[in-house]
C-alpha cells in the first residue's frame, strides 16, 4: 500500500467531562476513499474538526504525507492540502460560482486578476475531473447537487489533495448521490484521498475502500469494505444487535381525519413552495411524505399546523375546517386534537435554555391543569414532567435539567412525549429521527406505530427514505412543491428515488 | 439571555463572575486615578466611606439605588422577551408627568397614603404608554425597538421642556419647574429605617419608594418565573419560532412586555419627584434610565442580581460625589470614567473571564458542567 496521506496518532479531545475523542489512531492510505461511520455523538465530526483545525486536540499528533503537521486553524489545514466539504454549505448564496471559489483566496484588493486566474483554473479542473458547472451562475439558482460540486471545486482550487466530506448525501436525491459517488471515484483515480463521514451504511458499502467505525469517542474497528457486511457495521456502531426494520401489523384505516385540498403555500419571497396539494389521512394509518429536503414538505406541514399562512386551498380536520389561509392558530388546533412534532426541534419544538419541565408544557401551557389563575402550577407541571420522563425513558431522569443538556434522542423524546400524551386525534411528525441515535430511533418508531394502532391519523415527513418505507402505510412523494406520486409501502427504493428526482411516473415505470 | 456557554454552578454564575468583573473594573479605575497623581487607595477609602461611612451616606446611596432598581427591572423585563429597551430614560421622564399631575391635582385633597397609590398608577400608566408606541411599531411595522426607543427619549425630553416652560410652570416664575407640592404629596422619609440600624442622621432623601422598589423586584421575579405571562415572555425571548409554534401571539407579547417595562421605568419618577424634590424639574432623571441598562446586565436580568447591582451604582454615585469633593484633582468626570469602567467590565465584557472560569471549574468538578455543549459539538 502507498504511503499514508493522513495519520492520526493518539488523538484525545475532551469537552468538559465528555471525552469526545479517546486515543484515536487512524491511518488513511493515499489514493483511497476512507469511510468514517458512527452514530450521532460518536465523535466523527469532532475528529474531523481537529483535522481541519477548528479544534485543537488535547494530545496526539497529526501526520500529513509522513510529515508531522501542526494544524491550528483551517488555513493551516488548507496549506497542508486538506479540504473540507461541510454538511451545511459554506457558500454565499447571492454570489456567483466564481466569486465563491475565490472567496478567501482573492489574491489582491482588485478582483480582476483573481477572477481571471480562477476562470482558467476552473476550466482545467472541469476537464480533469469532469466537474462541470457554469462559473457565472448565481449559487442560489443552482440545485443542491451542483452547490455541493462548487464546494468540492472550492477545495480543489485551494490545492486540496485530501478531501473530507461531512455527511455529503443528506441533502441529495439518490440519483444525485450516485453522481457524487462517481465524482469521488474519479478523484480517487486521480490520486486524491477522500474521507467520507456518514451514518448511512449503504453509502459506505457503495463507495469506500476502507471503513473505520467510531463509538463513544473511540475507533472500535477498521475494516476493508469488501470484507465486511452492513450487519456487522451496524452492530459495531451500536454495540449490540439492532433491528433495522420495524415490525408492524397491517393498518386498519378508519374515517378521514385530515383532508387537504388544493393547498398552495408561498414563502416569504413569494416563491410557491407547496403547489396545489391534495391528500387525505385516515384514522389508523401512517401517511409518509417522501422527498428531498426543500421540496415543500416543511411548508406543507407548517401550513396544516397553523404556523405558516397558506395562499389558498382548504384543510379539514375531523370534518371541521382549519382556516389555513386566515386565522389558523396553533394553540387552538392543539385543543382540537392536532399534535405537531416540528422538524426543527432545536428552534421550534423546544426552548433549549428552559428546564425540561418547562418544555414539557410548551404549547399546552394554557391547560388549566398547569395553572393556578395567572400563575403556573409548578408542582403539577413538574409531576407531569416526571411521569412523561418515566414513560418515555428520557435520560437523565431530571425534570429540572436544562433541555440543552439532553442528547438529541432524548430531546426528541421530550417533544414526542408532550405531543403524544395529550391524546391527539391527528399527529403530524417532521423528521422524527433526525440527529437521533440508533437506539432511540427504534423506540420512536415503535411509538409512532403504537399511535397508529390506537386509531390516530399520522402524517409523517422525513427525508430518510428507509424511515418512510418502513413506517408508512401509504407513501406520497413530493417534488418541487407538488405531490408527484402515491405508492404503497412495498414500493422499491429505485422507484421512489426517481419520483423524488422529479422523473414522471410513466418514465419511472419503464 | 441565552448564553452559548456551558453552565457554571449558580453561585459562580451570579456571584463570582460579577465579582471578578467588578474587581478588574476597580483595578483599572485605580490605574486611572494613579495617572492623575492621586492615591487609588485613598480614593477607594473615600468612595467606600462616602457611600457607607455615615447614616447620611447610606441614605443617599440607597436613594440613588432606588431609581436604578426601577430602571434596571424595566430593562430586565424587556430583556427576557428579547427586547432591548433603551428608552427607560424617556419613559421615566414622562412618568414624572404622571406623578406631577396626581400631586398637583390632589396634594390639598387627599392624604399622602391615597396620593401615593394614585401617583404609582399615574407614573406607571404614562411610562407604559410611552413604551407602548415603540412596541406597537416593532410588533406591527417591524421598526426596530432600539432605534424607536432612543428616538422616544428625545421626544420625551422635548415634550417635558415644552410643558415645564409652558403649561406646568406657575405664573411669574423664572424656573422651568412646577410649583412645590403640598406636604400631603410628599412621600415619608425612611430616616427611621436607618436609625433602626443605629445611624444618626440629619436628613437624607431616602423615601418610601425604596420599599416600593423592593416590592417590585419581588413582583418581577414572580411575573417572569411564576406566571403564565412570564413563561410566554421567556419563550418569546429565547425563541420566537418556538413561541409561534406554541401559539403565543408575538405582537401581543411584545406590546404587553414593553408596557410592563415602561411602567417600571415610569415608577422611577416617584423617587426623585414625590420623594425628594417635591416638584417636577427639568432633567430630573439624570441618566438613571441608562444606568438601568448596566444594572440589568450586571444583575443578569434577575431581580436578586439587580438589587445589589443598583446599590453598587448608588454607591458609585454617592461615593463618587464625595471623592470629587475631597480630591480636587479628581473631577466629576473622573467619576463618570469609573462608572463607565464598571459598565464596560460588568456589562459589555461580562463574559470575558467566563471561559477561564469554566476551565477552572471543569478541572475541579468535571461532572457539574460541560455536558450540553460537548454533546452538540461531538455530534
Amino acid at each position: 500500500m502507498a504511503q499514508a496521506a493522513i495519520e492520526l496518532k493518539g488523538i484525545n479531545k475532551s469537552f468538559g467531562a465528555v471525552r469526545a475523542n479517546r486515543d484515536i489512531d487512524i491511518e488513511i492510505p493515499q489514493g483511497t476513499i476512507h469511510g468514517i461511520i458512527g452514530e450521532n455523538g460518536a465523535g466523527k465530526s469532532t475528529l474531523m474538526s481537529i483535522l481541519y483545525g477548528f479544534y485543537q486536540a488535547d494530545s496526539g499528533e497529526i501526520f500529513v504525507k509522513g510529515q508531522k503537521a501542526s494544524i491550528h486553524t483551517p488555513n493551516d489545514a488548507i496549506a497542508a492540502g486538506i479540504g473540507m466539504v461541510h454538511q451545511h454549505f459554506m457558500l454565499v448564496e447571492n454570489f456567483t460560482v466564481l466569486e465563491n471559489i475565490i472567496l478567501g483566496a482573492e489574491g489582491a484588493s482588485l478582483l480582476n486578476k483573481g477572477i481571471a486566474k480562477a476562470r482558467s483554473e476552473l476550466q482545467r479542473l472541469e476537464k480533469e475531473y469532469g466537474l462541470e458547472v457554469d462559473p457565472d451562475a448565481v449559487i442560489e439558482e443552482l440545485p443542491v447537487g451542483l452547490q455541493q460540486r462548487v464546494e468540492i471545486l472550492k477545495a480543489l482550487y485551494r490545492g486540496a489533495e485530501i478531501l473530507i466530506l461531512d455527511e455529503p448525501t443528506g441533502v441529495l436525491t439518490p440519483a444525485e448521490a450516485d453522481h457524487l459517488f462517481r465524482i469521488l471515484r474519479m478523484l480517487k483515480d486521480q490520486g486524491k484521498t477522500i474521507v467520507l463521514i456518514t451514518h448511512k451504511l449503504r453509502e459506505i458499502m457503495a463507495v469506500t475502500d476502507n471503513v473505520s467505525v467510531m463509538r463513544q469517542g473511540t475507533i472500535v474497528a477498521t475494516r476493508k469494505t469488501a470484507s465486511t457486511t452492513v450487519e456487522e457495521l451496524a452492530e459495531l456502531m451500536v454495540g449490540r444487535r439492532v433491528l433495522l426494520q420495524v415490525e408492524k401489523g397491517k393498518a386498519k384505516p378508519g374515517d378521514f381525519k385530515l383532508s387537504v385540498k388544493n393547498l398552495t403555500v408561498k414563502d416569504g419571497r413569494g416563491v410557491t413552495m407547496v403547489d396545489d396539494v391534495s391528500f387525505d389521512v385516515r384514522a389508523g394509518e401512517i401517511v409518509g411524505i417522501a422527498g428531498v429536503a426543500g421540496n415543500g414538505q416543511s411548508e406543507l406541514i407548517e401550513a396544516i399546523a397553523g404556523t405558516r399562512r397558506a395562499e389558498s386551498g382548504s384543510v379539514t380536520m375531523k370534518g371541521k375546517p382549519i382556516d389555513v389561509t386566515g386565522t389558523a392558530d396553533p394553540a387552538e388546533l392543539r385543543k382540537r386534537g392536532l399534535a405537531h412534532v416540528p422538524e426543527d426541534r432545536h428552534h421550534v419544538g423546544l426552548v433549549l435554555p428552559f428546564e425540561e419541565n418547562e418544555n414539557a408544557i410548551l404549547g399546552y401551557h394554557d391547560d388549566p391543569k398547569f395553572l393556578n389563575g395567572a400563575f403556573l402550577n409548578i408542582d403539577a407541571i413538574r409531576s407531569d414532567a416526571r411521569e412523561k420522563i418515566e414513560k418515555y425513558d428520557i435520560r437523565p431522569a431530571d425534570c429540572r435539567l436544562r433541555t440543552a443538556n439532553f442528547s438529541g434522542g432524548n430531546q426528541q423524546k421530550i417533544v414526542l412525549a408532550r405531543e403524544m400524551e395529550n391524546d391527539p386525534g391527528v399527529l403530524i411528525v417532521g423528521q422524527p429521527t433526525r440527529g437521533v441515535d440508533v437506539g432511540a430511533i427504534e423506540f420512536i418508531h415503535k411509538q409512532l406505530i403504537a399511535m397508529r394502532d390506537r386509531g390516530k391519523a399520522v402524517l409523517l415527513v422525513s427525508v430518510e427514505l428507509d424511515e418512510i418505507r418502513s413506517l408508512s402505510d401509504r407513501i406520497l412523494v413530493m417534488f418541487d412543491g407538488r405531490v408527484v406520486g402515491e405508492r404503497g409501502p412495498d414500493a422499491t427504493e429505485g422507484e421512489l428515488g426517481l419520483l423524488m428526482a422529479g422523473v414522471e411516473a410513466q418514465e419511472a415505470a419503464e | 439571555m441565552a448564553t452559548p456557554y456551558a453552565k457554571l454552578p449558580a453561585w459562580a454564575d451570579y456571584g463570582l463572575i460579577p465579582l471578578i468583573n467588578l474587581v478588574v473594573a476597580f483595578l483599572v479605575a485605580g490605574l486611572v486615578v494613579l495617572l492623575v497623581g492621586e492615591s487609588p487607595i485613598q480614593a477607594a477609602t473615600l468612595l467606600i466611606k462616602g457611600a457607607f461611612g455615615s447614616g447620611a451616606g447610606i441614605g443617599y446611596t440607597l436613594y440613588y439605588a432606588t431609581s436604578f432598581i426601577f430602571t434596571g427591572l424595566a430593562v430586565a423585563v424587556a430583556f427576557h422577551c428579547g427586547l432591548f429597551n433603551i428608552g427607560g430614560e424617556g419613559q421615566a421622564y414622562v412618568g414624572g408627568l404622571g406623578v406631577a399631575l396626581v400631586c398637583l391635582g390632589f396634594d390639598t385633597v387627599f392624604p399622602w397614603w391615597i396620593n401615593f397609590p394614585l401617583a404609582i398608577i399615574g407614573s406607571a400608566a404614562i411610562g407604559a404608554f410611552w413604551a407602548m408606541i415603540p412596541a406597537y411599531l416593532q410588533a406591527k411595522r417591524g421598526s426596530h425597538i432600539v432605534i424607536t426607543t432612543i428616538m422616544f427619549n428625545f421626544i420625551a425630553a422635548s415634550l417635558m421642556v415644552y410643558l415645564l416652560v409652558g403649561p406646568l410652570k406657575p405664573l411669574n416664575s423664572m424656573a422651568p419647574q412646577t410649583r412645590t407640592f403640598a406636604v400631603d404629596a410628599h412621600l415619608p422619609k425612611l430616616d427611621w429605617l436607618l436609625e433602626m440600624f443605629g445611624a444618626t442622621i440629619r436628613s437624607t432623601p431616602l423615601n418610601l419608594s425604596f420599599i416600593l422598589a423592593l416590592v417590585m423586584a419581588v413582583a418581577v421575579w414572580a411575573l417572569i418565573w411564576r406566571t403564565k405571562l412570564g413563561y410566554e415572555i421567556r419563550t418569546m425571548g429565547f425563541s420566537p419560532k418556538a413561541a409561534r409554534y406554541a401559539g403565543i401571539g408575538e405582537a401581543r407579547i411584545i406590546v404587553i412586555t414593553m408596557m410592563i417595562s415602561g411602567a417600571l421605568a415610569g415608577m422611577m419618577a416617584l423617587n426623585p419627584v414625590m420623594g425628594d424634590q417635591h416638584r417636577l424639574q427639568l432633567d430630573f432623571v439624570t441618566g438613571a434610565g441608562f444606568v438601568g441598562i448596566a444594572v440589568a446586565l450586571m444583575g443578569r436580568s434577575h431581580p436578586a442580581g439587580i438589587v445589589p447591582a443598583a446599590i453598587l451604582f448608588g454607591m458609585l454615585y454617592q461615593g463618587g460625589a464625595e471623592i470629587s469633593f475631597m480630591m480636587p484633582n479628581i473631577s466629576r468626570d473622573m467619576i463618570v470614567i469609573i462608572q463607565g469602567l464598571v459598565i464596560l467590565f460588568a456589562g459589555a465584557l461580562e463574559n470575558m473571564f467566563r471561559p477561564a472560569m469554566q476551565a477552572a471549574f471543569a478541572s475541579f468538578s468535571p461532572r457539574s458542567m460541560g455536558m450540553g455543549t460537548a454533546k452538540r459539538e461531538g455530534a
